[in-house]
């Protein structure tokens, strides 16, 4: 793969910016010669077709949306309206310094209040901040939230988290971050909560428990009342995973289950699209018990007038820089108001129509652990579809078809997990191609296994050496006179 | 798709939500527009930002820098823009070599021997680079210039608060520099910002030997560093950077990049995603995601940091922006802010009443001393259709009637000249 390093130079024209010799000469005329830079920066010139083409080409090497079927369990790859990207690009918002005066910023303002109450019905619970700039990041300020709540009421001895065996892993991550210590909690043989081992598990030393809502197979809880009820009893609070809210969208609220804390994916559910990697943003929404502690600064509506509020006696602070991530909320909005309750209400209806369709569909030809009727996603094993054959070479192999694989060996509970999720945005067309490959590739597991181990062969690249990638990790371009 | 489920209808897909919860649903009210409509109503909330088209000295971490027209072009490219973190490394060789080339930008900029592919904005990658430090020294402790941008410094003592890191403060002295004198024992981290809130560039020669066995974590302004020395001559152990300077639009403060290098010895350590240099199985170079064992996904709570996704977007931005001005034309660009913000500053200073803050060297932004009329001359500027920071946001530093002014490349001359003629004109 050529990177930029690589490309030949080309002479330094200078054509982004005005000639100015003056300017370069005041460097050198003013600035310490104990500040200025000795070592020179190594980034060649190229010229703009130079630059135009080098990322066209790395952009033909990746995958995206638009390019075809990602079932990537968990992830929610729906399609993303090219309006979100033109609202975001608008000089009224793009340019917004988030400094300005408030007075000069309502419109900007209006996005974020607006959002808000969206949000809010949407979870119905009563606060929401839209502070946390990416899932992980509104899990961080739930604990947070937590952490602050019992600090508060002088329960300071509430220092675990309960989590099911199929969390994601960023909740573990998260709640040690906070300074948490973790507890497993079992699932029972149909995937849910045991309560069982969950009342064993509760004492008056748990803060809460992070619940992902359905869980990561696809799985709706339907003890949920029972798991938040016997959770609140203990005097611990209920942490809601929100990455899986496409299930139930326009169909049920975390409110009315028991949530305390909910996190928004904005770029999963509301389809403000990844990114690559990100910017998201992970809004949280709380219950009436922990709105005195969410980040500052709140947006609030005083007689008409958008402003930023500071002044919370209790509040944990803040988690980011400014607003969160603004121009991805107002692509959230956008969504939603296009949207409107009837299409909210179908994203959810169509991302579950599709997930059972193939769920019901592939258990023929692949081993389905968990039977039963699933939300917007579904949790498959690589596991006996022959012999030597691995769910990482299913899902190399789907790359030869042309599709995105979906989520491999996740959750933990599940041998060789392959976990789909279809998302609303695909056609029945798509899904059936799916499915035709899917079985085309049982039947070649079976009779022509070497094609799955070699694949991929029709990408970019064949197979990466993962361990050499951790092992003995190449983090910079190697510059031939640093060698 | 009904009957290969074996239902009749939708909502029997629906069964296992608990009758009681789906009864107590409530719809947000909205209902469903137009692609048109939605536009036209963004369009007159964005048309209700005066702000987005006055003339902007507004500082303190985003600038108005102008952004290239090839930066937002080439990431319209929806191969970039809806793909998902590169797990499938076959198919994401391009956000994977953008990655790589990014690092590498970043450890020319810093002076590091290595960064991640970004983070959350400059205030996140502040407070992961404490929680760093921590995990290596475990002092619970850390000293932290009062001198930086306040919105980074709010994070960060929201994460230390949560962490039980104790802060303790280190005063400026009168050229604006962090003040080493009260400097205590037995701490994991010294933090420092340069340039810093008042826009003074910290000398940093000499700090390391200072601060003992405590790690030097430095926040920059990246595009500074086309023209200033990087810390990592100074013995900097951890460089990390609010990235919007480097093309990406202010966007009412996010999303933005948090840009994080350190040492290779800190490797293990470090937070945040990497993208690696390996070989297929046919010996090709390839891109992957590198030491992925420190990560959430496969260390969960044991792993460095709780962070899933990275900010790639807007890292793939500032590298086609570095990419796009080269080294000389990212001396050009930081040449323009220093020597703008020079001729502000002087003109300004040279008037009667008003002085410079500090003596401290600076580079785009600065804050002036205007005693008795500090406000007077906010709100000329302001009636005049100028951005300027109020004096209220240096008062929570002790500084009175002071205005700070960042000068990037895209104010003009004409510009600087209506500043200096509005503000000679306020008695």
């Amino acid at each position: 793969m050529k990177t930029l390093f690589d490309c030949r130079c080309s002479e330094y024209v200078g054509g982004l910016y005005p000639r100015d010799d003056e300017a370069m000469r005041s460097v050198d005329a003013i600035l310490d010669s104990s500040l200025v830079r000795q070592r020179p920066l190594r980034i060649p010139h190229l010229s703009e077709p130079q630059i135009a083409r080098h990322y066209t080409e790395l952009s033909k090497l990746n995958y995206g949306v638009d390019d075809g079927f990602y079932p990537l369990g968990s992830c929610t790859m729906k399609y993303n309206p090219k309006l979100n990207e033109d609202m975001a690009r608008l000089p009224g918002f793009a340019g917004m310094h988030p400094r300005a005066p408030m007075a000069f910023s309502q419109g900007a303002l209006q996005v974020l209040f607006d959002l808000s109450q969206y949000l809010k019905g949407i979870a119905g619970m009563p606060g929401v901040s839209l502070q946390p700039v990416a899932g992980a990041h509104g899990e961080l300020a739930g604990m947070f939230l937590l952490k602050k709540h019992f600090e508060r009421m002088g329960d300071t001895a509430r220092k675990r988290i309960l989590l099911p065996d199929s969390a994601h892993g960023t909740n573990p991550a998260s709640a040690v971050v906070a300074g948490f210590s973790v507890t497993q909690i079992p699932s029972d043989a149909s995937g849910m909560v045991d309560l069982d081992g969950l009342r064993e598990a509760l004492d008056d030393t748990v803060a809460g428990i992070m619940l992902t809502v359905p869980n990561t197979l696809g799985i709706f809880e339907e003890h949920i009342l029972e798991v938040t009820k016997l959770v609140h009893e203990a005097g611990a609070l209920c942490y809601f995973d929100g990455a899986n809210l496409n299930a139930f969208l326009g169909k049920a609220r975390p409110g009315d289950m028991g949530a305390d804390i909910f996190h928004f994916n904005l770029h999963k559910t509301l389809s403000t699209p990844h990114g690559g990697g990100g910017p998201g943003a992970g809004p949280i929404a709380v219950s009436e018990i922990l709105v005195p502690y969410l980040p500052i600064p709140r947006i609030v509506q005083v007689d008409g007038q958008y402003a930023l509020e500071w002044d919370a006696e209790h509040t944990i602070g803040s988690m980011h820089a400014f607003y969160g991530n603004f121009l991805v909320a107002l692509k959230a909005l956008t969504y939603v108001l296009q949207l409107g309750d009837d299409g909210l209400r179908q994203v959810g209806e169509n991302a579950v129509l599709n997930a059972n369709y193939l769920q019901a569909v592939l258990k023929a030809t692949y081993c389905l652990p968990y039977d039963r009727l699933c939300k917007h996603e579904f949790v498959l094993s690589g596991k006996d579809l022959a012999d030597g054959v691995s769910t990482l070479d299913i899902a190399k192999r789907l790359i030869d078809y042309g599709i995105h694989p979906p989520t491999v060996y996740f959750p933990l509970i599940v041998r060789e997990a392959l976990m789909i999720e279809p998302t609303e945005t695909e056609s029945k067309e798509s899904l059936d191609r799916f499915i035709e490959a899917m079985r085309a590739i049982a039947e070649e597991a079976k009779t022509n296994p070497e094609l799955l181990k070699e694949a991929p062969r029709n990408a970019p690249v064949r197979r990466l050496d993962q361990t050499r990638a951790a092992k003995q990790p190449v983090l910079t371009y190697p510059f031939p006179e640093d060698a | 798709m009904l009957a290969a489920i074996g239902v009749s209808d939708l909502e029997a897909l629906f069964r296992d939500i608990p009758q009681e919860i789906r009864d107590r649903f409530q719809p947000i009210g909205l209902e469903a527009k137009s692609e048109m409509e939605v536009a036209d109503a963004l369009g007159s909330m964005a048309a209700r930002n005066d702000a987005a088209t006055r003339v902007s000295f507004l500082g303190g971490g985003i600038y108005d820098h102008y952004v290239p027209s090839i930066v937002p072009n080439l990431l319209s490219r929806s191969e970039f823009y809806t793909a998902y973190t590169p797990y499938q490394p076959e198919i994401s060789q391009g956000t994977l070599t953008a990655m790589f080339e990014f690092q590498t930008l970043v450890c020319e900029l810093t002076g590091m021997d290595i960064a991640n592919a970004s983070m959350y904005d400059g205030s996140t990658a502040l407070a992961e680079a404490v929680l760093m430090a921590e995990r290596l020294r475990k002092k619970a402790r850390i000293a932290v210039a009062s001198s930086l941008f306040e919105q980074v410094s709010r994070v960060l003592d929201t994460y230390c608060w949560a962490a039980d890191i104790e802060i303790l403060r280190l005063p400026f002295d009168e050229r604006g520099c962090v003040s080493l004198e009260t400097l205590p024992e037995e701490l994991s981290a010294v933090v420092l910002q340069t340039p810093n809130a008042f826009g003074v560039i910290e000398p940093l020669q000499g700090i390391k030997d200072q601060i003992g066995d405590a790690m030097l974590v430095v926040a920059v302004n990246p595009l500074s560093l086309a023209l200033l020395e990087p810390p990592a001559s100074f013995g900097a152990d951890i460089v990390v950077a609010e990235g919007q300077p480097l093309g990406l639009s202010m966007g009412f403060g996010g999303p933005l990049l948090g840009i994080f290098a350190t040492r290779d010895a800190y490797v293990r350590q470090m937070p945040g995603r990497m993208s690696g240099r390996t070989v297929d199985a046919d010996g090709n170079v390839g891109y992957t995601m590198a030491a992925q064992t420190r990560e959430q996904h496969i260390r969960r709570e044991r792993a460095t940091s709780n962070i899933c996704t990275n900010s790639a977007l807007c890292a793939l931005a500032a590298t086609i922006y570095m990419a796009s001005a080269g080294a000389h034309g990212l001396r050009h660009v930081a040449a323009l802010n220093f020597s703008r913000a020079h001729q502000l500053a002087k003109r300004l200073a040279s008037m009667e009443g008003i002085e410079l803050a500090f003596q401290g060297e600076f580079f785009n932004e600065f804050v002036l001393r205007i005693p008795g009329r500090a406000a007077a001359v906010h709100e000329a500027l302001s009636e005049a259709g100028f951005l300027v920071e109020p004096s209220a946001v240096l008062e929570a530093y002790g500084l009175t009637d002071a205005l700070r002014f960042a000068v990037t490349e895209k104010r003009t001359v004409e510009e600087i000249d209506r500043v200096v003629d509005i503000v000679g004109g306020v008695r």
